[in-house]
């Protein structure tokens, strides 16, 4: 890794370099009704409508690389044949300016199972691989707990990362590409006391922490709790709306369904998100639904990432954003779901 | 008309169709035609053999009814268990039709004969509580929605004659408006009915920024008494609550009072 500083006015220039693309980063959407700014990721104008210091989006970044509905492929009926067209979808590279350590950590955990799996998803990878990633270092808020997820820090994944200094930026270089831009603009070498005021910035945040998960031996704990009546409780409370999974930065499922026009000439075939808190997502042909319970749904949401994932890749499918927590309704979020899992009651 | 085919020559099942409007705006009926650009399509794939709004000709030799409307008449009551006996397939088109719609919100006064008097005034007509289809007759499938979007309508008529299944969706409308990249009515401290209503509008109200009224009734398995706990916890009145679950009378038998 190189680093660098640059001057918080610089940064503009920078933004200018990379405008020639289409940039995606946090941008104000309007109050919420206690007056609070609301965020969003979205295609970004100009350099003054990139809000850096946003809390956090209301949604995260992954529509970007795995979008809420897509075309697979289409079809050209004829007569007696037909066509088939496969499109992964990416009409230009984006910049992404702006992204948080979870939710940079996040892409790479979906990398885990869409890049580097047995069978790589094109679709992700054409997305992922033509997007620029601009990270910034971030407060944690209340409901923000991915300090016990180990992603408050990212190492990999990102281009470039920015560190608030106060005057200037800290800058971690990770690419060529980032290092070639960067060259193109006034960046300096960072002093010995720009070092330290990096560490001390980044152990200051480590005491800001408020929410936090117990991750202690948890694969055995929730494999030993399958059963608690929590689960009971928690389900009861449940909308079945899959809201928690579309804000999710990792959550991936989806549906695949075959459509065909009115003129029965053309067919597409198209994915859309789905989530397993849905009532029907375990529903097989035939009917039989082998979840039709509110609280199984749910409780194979946790046990997928905080269970399963585990015991594949040694990490854990959630990255703790608390986006979900955040969006729920039913106010069910993910420190107190596992702390009344390991307390055996709610 | 020719016979139209599908690949490989496979001729395609094209089913008779009839339209039938009970109590209602007719807004449903006009979405199937509201559609310039495929309506042709549309229409090769059934033939339509009774539809009041599109056509003068009239037959009741027909296999799939769309039936528009509630029932508010002992006639419609009879008119409706006619078409019953003509068709094989009994659709109940729009929410009219599927829980009485708008309409049944006069099921609400305690006193009918006032209601009349305030609609009809000195010029009484013979109504009754505006009731579903299914009050009186077997219905075979629901088209949800007020009005139905034209687009489902399309993809089922053209699953019914491709003989494929027609699954609606049985999730919440919350899904659809969360995919469609809104922010949640509830932060900006509007009600919405979208976490127990069913989806298939594409969330067309909440994109509008405008709350779901719950206008294709309760989703499968619809937590309704956790939504009326989180309408209270948001401060909004009991009144404000009922009004929103009563709008369409899809919610009726699930409201904890
Ligand atoms: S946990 Fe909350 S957000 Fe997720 S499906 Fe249940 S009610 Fe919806
Ligand atoms: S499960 Fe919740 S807290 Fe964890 S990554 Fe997903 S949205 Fe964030
Ligand atoms: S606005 Fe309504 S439909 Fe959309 S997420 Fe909120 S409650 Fe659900
Ligand atoms: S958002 Fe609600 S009221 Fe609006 S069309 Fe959809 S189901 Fe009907």
């Amino acid at each position: 890794m190189i680093f660098k500083t640059i001057k918080r006015d610089e940064l503009a220039n920078l933004y200018a370099k990379l405008a020639q693309h289409l940039i995606v980063g946090p941008v104000r959407k309007g109050l919420d009704k206690n007056n609070k700014a609301m965020y969003d990721f979205d295609r970004v104008d100009k350099f003054a409508d990139l809000c850096l210091d946003y809390d956090t989006t209301k949604h995260s970044a992954k529509k970007y690389f795995l979008p809420f509905t897509e075309t697979l492929c289409t079809f050209k009926i004829f007569k007696d044949s037909w066509h088939k067209k496969v499109d992964y979808n990416i009409n230009e590279p984006i910049v992404m300016f702006g992204l948080h350590p979870c939710d940079i950590n996040a892409f790479n955990k979906l990398d885990k199972v869409l890049l580097e799996g047995v069978y790589p998803t094109p679709y992700y990878a054409a997305k992922r691989k033509n997007i620029f990633i601009i990270g910034v270092d971030c407060q944690p808020q209340p409901w923000c707990f991915c300090r016990s997820m180990d992603t408050d820090t990212v190492l990999h994944g990102f281009d470039l990362f920015l560190t608030d200094l106060g005057d200037r930026y800290f800058i971690e270089i990770n690419t060529a590409t980032a290092y070639e831009i960067l060259q193109q603009l006034d960046i300096q070498d960072p002093a010995p006391q720009d070092h330290q005021l990096f560490l001390q910035k980044t152990n200051e945040k480590a005491d800001k922490f408020i929410a936090s998960v117990d991750t202690t031996d948890l694969t055995k704990i929730l494999d030993m709790e399958f059963q608690s009546p929590v689960w009971q409780e928690w389900g009861d409370r449940c909308l079945s709306c899959g809201t928690c999974a579309n804000v999710c930065p990792t959550c991936y499922c989806y549906g695949v369904e075959e459509e065909v026009d009115l003129d029965l000439k053309n067919a597409r075939k198209n994915k859309h998100s789905y989530s397993c808190n849905l009532i029907d997502f375990a529903e097989v042909a035939g009917g039989h639904n082998f979840r039709p319970e509110s609280h199984t749904r749910l409780k194979y949401r946790y046990y997928h990432k905080h269970r399963g994932f585990v015991e594949a890749f040694e990490e854990s499918l959630c990255v703790g954003c608390g986006r979900c927590g955040q969006a729920c309704l039913a106010d069910i979020n993910v420190p107190e779901v596992i702390a009344s899992v390991r307390q055996e009651k709610i | 008309m020719a016979v139209t085919t599908t690949y490989l020559g496979v001729p395609l099942y094209r089913p008779k169709v009839a339209f039938f409007d009970f109590t209602s705006c007719e807004g449903c009926q006009l979405q199937v035609v509201n559609n310039e650009a495929n309506l042709l399509d549309f229409l090769s794939l059934v033939e339509v053999v009774n539809f009041r709004e599109a056509m003068t000709e009239k037959s009741n030799d027909y296999e799939i009814a769309f039936v528009e409307g509630s029932v508010t008449r002992e006639d419609e009551v009879r008119r409706l268990q006619e078409i019953r006996k003509n068709a094989k397939i009994l659709v109940a088109f729009g929410s009219c039709a599927c829980f009485g719609g708008v309409n049944q919100l006069k099921n609400r006064f305690n006193d009918l004969d006032w209601v009349k008097k305030e609609v009809y005034g000195d010029c009484p007509v013979d109504t009754k509580e505006a009731m579903p289809l299914e009050k009186y007759v077997k219905v075979d499938l629901h088209i949800y929605g007020c009005p139905v979007k034209k687009e489902e309508v399309e993809k089922i008529v053209l699953n019914v004659a491709l003989g494929k299944a027609v699954n609606l969706p049985k999730y919440p409308v919350c899904m659809e408006c969360k995919a469609n990249g809104n922010i949640c009515l509830f932060d900006i401290g509007e009600p919405c009915l979208g976490p127990i209503t069913r989806a298939g509008c594409n969330s067309w109200c909440t994109n509008n920024r405008f709350g779901c009224w719950g206008c294709r009734g309760p989703a499968e398995d619809a937590n309704v008494a956790q939504w009326q706990k989180i309408m209270r916890q948001h401060n909004f009145s009991r009144e404000r609550m009922l009004d929103r679950l009563e709008c369409f009378g899809g919610f009726d038998h699930l409201i904890e009072r």
